[in-house]
């Protein structure tokens, strides 16, 4: 299993995630860098993302959208705040209005990810953190489309088999 | 605790339908959406024993639909959680997220990886 270890800290209003892959460190960093591969893992599935801009500099950022199955769009962005490739990305992660401005009143998280190599592969440690817990609280009472169509997708699977 | 990822996540999944498979329980959830009820005022709605309606309670507790908290001799349950439960719900929201997220990052690298050491696709 991907995933070796989760830690949801409430008091401090942080997830840290740690997974191993078996690739090469410059190649999971690519999944970050490289806008095209970025499209296919960041939304969930029926969700596709396009990346409109994409600088991951200090004081850049990415903007991006989600297409839903009704055709609507769902838009995000990231500020990055530090870069040290191909190891470690620093940013703020929210969600933007219908002109892909930065809405203020949706949740904004901090998102800092590592990359080391090892011997078999590569540690991505991943620590999200929600700036206030107004914030957090928001983002359990949204739709949370990602636990949803997972859960559909674990049902059609059941139905199926 | 180290858990394997899937696994939690299907564990979490059956723990919601199995609670919410069963017509007392969906009931009860009707009773204390309407505010909080203690477990002896809820026992008393349904002709079964007290430890049988504490059992229906622990099972919507663990999958998260209702929270429990003891005040003074009763026990209160009530279906809107507290902030800390709302808090959780957010982690636990970002955790699938991610989760899902690091699944697909591996079925790219793996991807990748196929396309250069499969010569006879296509």
């Amino acid at each position: 299993m991907t995933v070796t270890r989760v830690d949801k800290d409430v008091d401090a209003l942080t997830l840290t995630l740690v997974a191993d892959f078996t690739a090469p460190v410059e190649r999971v960093w690519q999944l970050w860098a490289d806008p095209r591969l970025l499209e296919r893992w960041w939304g969930p599935p029926g969700y596709p993302a396009t990346v409109e801009e994409h600088d991951l500099t200090p004081g850049g950022g990415v903007k991006y959208h989600m297409t839903g199955p009704d055709g609507e769009k769902y838009g995000g962005w990231w500020r990055i705040a530090s870069v040290a490739p191909p190891t470690s990305l620093e940013f703020s992660d929210g969600f933007a209005d219908q002109d892909g401005k930065p809405d203020p009143e949706m949740p904004v998280t901090t998102v800092r990810m590592t990359l080391t190599g090892r011997e078999d592969g590569t540690r991505m440690e991943l620590r999200s953190v929600f700036d206030t817990r107004e914030q957090m609280e928001r983002l359990a009472e949204m739709g949370m489309v990602e636990g949803m169509s997972q859960a559909a997708g674990q049902m059609d699977a059941l139905l199926e088999g | 605790m180290v858990v394997d990822g899937l696994d939690e996540a299907d564990r979490a999944v059956d723990r919601l339908f199995h609670a919410l498979a069963d017509a007392t329980r969906r009931d009860m959830l009707r009773r204390c959406g309407r505010g909080e009820l203690s477990v002896s005022r809820l026992a008393a709605a349904y002709p079964m024993s007290f430890a049988a309606v504490q059992k229906h309670v622990t099972v919507l507790e663990r999958a998260g639909l209702v929270t429990k908290e003891r005040r003074g001799r009763e026990q209160l349950v009530r279906t809107d959680p507290d902030a800390v439960a709302r808090a959780r719900r957010a982690l636990d929201a970002l955790e699938s997220a991610w989760r899902a997220r690091v699944d697909r990052m591996t079925g790219l690298l793996s991807e990748e990886e196929g396309g250069q050491e499969a010569p006879d696709t296509g």
